[in-house]
């Protein structure tokens, strides 16, 4: 089943032209990795998927993103981020304790009632794998959970909200290589339930834990196969090139 | 002489007593207006209204008139100052409305406080038809306000870090959602500090309530927002050049009153603004 | 439904963005109103250049040019004596004081602006007066001079607080730079500090007068009230502010002496616009 469709999209900040006429599909249950060297339009391509893009005031684009077969551009915003959640390069933990952190989007959606707050706060942390290391603690203040807590902390609160697809942008940059590690494992055991977008700097990463690799140059998608593929026979040279470590 | 090192200190030195010159005296009229106006303070004259012409009897009106106009401004001033940070903040975009925006609040913030008290009059008291009246007073201080708790407010907005408002979106939070649940709370503290100075400010002035509100002498307690009151700092004004024969002791003691109202009001800011910063986590 | 009420908000709060515009305009327009209404008994010129303030003689009198010159003079005194002081206070307390007073010096800077004018007023009535009378050998110390001081007083937090953002607006890099190149810290401060946060000073010396210039009580509590022209700063004066504060309350609502007194608050209102639209541009222009 198709998640997302790309269709002949472009798109520009100001004068530069960020993305150049992108057609790819994402499937559903599927991890693509998006590898690319910096500036080559991997986030701004991740950021089109739950329309943050828009925030900035220069943003322009053309072409069609279908989500389940819905024009995104006609949807309402605030629903389609319900449905593709995010997570963030950096840990970013908003400024409440960790059980508020993970009820933020359930608030949003209405829900009041403590206990029912409180029963999808735990299934939530228990599906990011950190419900072990916090249950005792849930009133602390995020910040004060590790850098590797606070990343699964993120993804468990983007997982409260019950999304179909997670997007994640660099999720493992700040992270030491035990946390990755572990941010990693959780990743490939949601594949089951959720469709994942991953974009990293690290080639190993995506050779690791993506079904199908994209590889962005310049604003361009040079080419996307299953990763196996990618990482033995590349059919670009460019592609070559960078997962050997010529550039970027 | 040429040496610089010495010049370096005769320089530092200068630079010192200047700043000397300015601080001590601050320090000296505070400790004077304790000093002569402890000494009025006592029951009586903080809860008994004023007797014989203002020459005996206690200040009580015009605390409680300063109380409700303070109270008037605020209630008028910090919804809209809140409304109008948050759209400076969150909502304007880089254009000639929005300089204009600014433009205008710098203005305000320069305009001659007397300059609001013939607005006060013209507008509310004349065309409006309130009268000399608590009203008038209030709003003529609100407007005088307006800009301090714009200020205040849009800086604590704005010191909220930009990338929270992006996690919040993309959890499917609304813009006024983010603003309601993320971003007002976290500027709290900046916000109330800007209102208690504002609070403050509006407490000592005197010129925006001259022609507005204040009574001259009205030994009794206003009934309706439409009734005059007296005031601290016009009743400070008043007995000090207008009434001859008042008591030294009964000046000080009312300078002294108006003194702690608006040196504990902008202490509670400071206190405010301290604790946050102590508490603040990005 | 939560649709609509966002709507609603989000226009509300447009609106609220505009209010000051529009109590700008709204200042302006009622300033204009009833000040303008003057100009049917006197011409503008007469009114600005006019000699003589006697509003309520028959027919009224209504020149106010020496309103202006005292209100020019105690301000020049009043500049006079702040620009140097506050801008040295402002460098003091910027690049020489060590942090512990630094903090103690700003606290004292802010307690002195949030003395409300009128306590400063009454002050300087039973300090400031008699002591200026005694130094001069005057008959009064309600004077110019005394108006200066106290109100060179009032501007400092002014003037001291936005210098000072400005001394600390200048980058580390120019200081070290100077410091390599074997400068003392003085001569630092005056070649290179100094020069690079110009403009904001000058802004800030700006603002200061523009303080100055609409300080109305403890003006009139302490320059004497006499609206004639002066001849030196050991006289008695009257200023704009002081005039509209001090006859306001028994002009009739609707005389000549009422609007006279709006067109005073006209004058007030162009010179604060002025001042402030400049200083706004030079703080802005500072960009380093």
């Amino acid at each position: 089943m198709v998640k997302f469709e790309i269709k002949n999209l472009n798109i520009w900040f100001g004068g530069i032209h960020a993305l150049k006429n992108i057609t790819l599909q994402i499937q559903a249950n599927e991890i693509l990795t998006i590898i690319g060297p910096a500036n080559s339009g991997k986030t701004s391509f991740l950021r089109m998927l739950n329309r943050l893009n828009e925030l900035q005031t220069n943003f322009r684009m053309q072409g069609v993103v279908e989500f389940n077969k819905e024009d995104i551009m006609k949807m309402d915003k605030e629903k389609l981020r319900q449905q593709v959640g995010m997570v963030f390069a950096l840990p970013s933990p908003l400024p409440l304790s960790v059980f508020d952190n993970i009820a933020y989007g359930l608030r949003l959606q209405g829900i009041r009632k403590m206990a029912k707050l409180r029963e999808k706060v735990e299934l939530a942390l228990k599906r990011a794998y950190l419900w072990d290391e916090v249950k005792d603690r849930l009133e602390i203040s995020a910040f004060n959970l590790s850098g590797g807590q606070q990343q699964r902390l993120c993804l468990a609160r983007t997982l409260a909200v019950e999304p179909e697809v997670i997007l994640f942008d660099e999720p493992c940059s700040g992270l030491d290589p035990i946390s990755t590690a572990k941010v990693e494992e959780t990743m490939l055991k949601l594949k089951e339930n959720y469709t994942l977008v991953l974009v990293t700097n690290n080639v190993k990463q995506a050779a690791r834990i993506g079904d199908r690799t994209a590889f962005f140059l310049s604003g361009e998608l040079i080419e996307i196969d299953n990763t196996e593929k990618i990482f033995t026979a590349p059919s670009d040279r460019r592609t070559d090139d960078y997962i050997r470590g010529k550039f970027g | 002489m040429s040496n610089p090192k010495t010049t370096q200190k005769i320089a530092f030195f200068f630079l010192f007593l200047a700043t000397l010159l300015i601080i001590v005296p601050v320090g000296l009229i505070i400790i004077i207006i304790i000093r002569k106006g402890l000494p009025a303070i006592n029951w009586e004259f903080l809860m008994d209204i004023p007797r014989e012409g203002m020459r005996q009897g206690g200040i009580f009106p015009a605390i409680i008139g300063t109380l409700y106009l303070v109270l008037g401004a605020i209630i008028f001033a910090l919804p809209l100052g809140l409304m109008s940070a948050i759209y400076l903040s969150e909502y304007a975009r880089d254009n000639f409305l929005t300089r204009i925006i600014k433009l205008a609040i710098v203005n305000l913030a320069g305009v001659p406080s007397v300059v609001y008290g013939l607005f006060g009059l013209a507008l509310f008291v004349v065309f409006f038809k309130f009268g000399a009246s608590i009203l008038s007073g209030s709003l003529t201080l609100g407007i005088m306000i307006l800009p301090i708790i714009i200020t205040a407010s849009r800086e604590a907005l704005e010191t909220v870090p930009y990338h929270f408002r992006e996690v919040s979106y993309s959890l499917g939070a609304s813009k006024w959602q983010t603003i309601r649940y993320l971003i007002l709370p976290n500027a709290l503290a900046g916000i109330l500090t800007g209102t208690i100075l504002g609070l403050g400010r509006a407490a000592g002035e005197t010129a925006p309530i001259l022609f507005t509100v204040a009574a001259f002498y009205l030994p009794q307690l206003p009934k309706s927002i439409f009734d005059q009151v007296m005031a601290l700092p016009y009743h400070l004004y008043v007995i000090s050049t207008q009434v001859p024969n008042v008591t030294e002791k009964m000046r000080y003691g009312t300078a002294l009153v108006l003194l702690i109202l608006v040196l504990f009001m902008n202490l509670v800011a400071i206190i405010i603004r301290y604790k946050f910063r102590k508490k603040k986590k990005w | 439904m939560r649709r609509i009420k966002e709507f609603i908000i989000e226009k509300l709060i447009f609106l609220s963005g505009l209010t000051c515009v529009l109590f700008v305009l709204l200042i302006f327009l009622f300033l204009l109103k009833e000040g303008i209404r003057v100009f049917k008994a006197v011409s503008v010129l007469k009114f600005l250049l006019g000699k003589n303030w006697y509003p309520i003689s028959e027919p009224p009198q209504l020149g106010v040019l020496p309103l202006i010159l005292g209100s020019l003079i105690v301000t020049l005194g009043a500049t006079i004596i702040s620009i140097p002081l506050g801008i040295a206070c402002a460098l003091y307390i910027a690049e020489v004081a060590p942090l512990k007073i630094k903090e103690v010096l700003k606290a004292g800077i802010e307690l002195l602006a949030a003395i409300p004018s009128v306590v400063l007023g009454f002050i300087g009535m039973v300090t400031l007066v008699p002591w200026v009378k005694n130094v001069f050998h005057l008959p009064t110390g309600l004077t110019a001079l005394s108006g200066s001081i106290m109100l060179a007083f009032m501007a400092m937090p002014t003037i001291v607080s936005i210098a000072e953002d400005a001394l600390y607006a200048v980058p580390k890099s120019y200081k070290e730079a100077a410091f390599a190149l074997g400068a003392t810290h003085w001569q630092t401060i005056y070649r290179v500090i100094l020069p690079a946060a110009s403009s904001g000073i000058l802004a800030a010396v700006m603002l200061g007068i523009g303080r100055v210039i609409g300080e109305t009580m403890a003006v009139m509590m302490i320059t004497g009230n006499s609206a004639v022209i002066p001849h030196s700063i050991l006289q008695p004066v009257r200023t704009l502010t002081a005039t509209i504060a001090a006859e306001m309350g028994e002009a009739v609502v609707g005389s000549e002496h009422y609007f006279a007194l709006f067109a005073i608050g006209i004058v007030l209102f162009v010179i604060s616009f002025i001042i402030n639209v400049s200083a706004d541009l030079f703080l802005h222009r500072r960009k380093i």
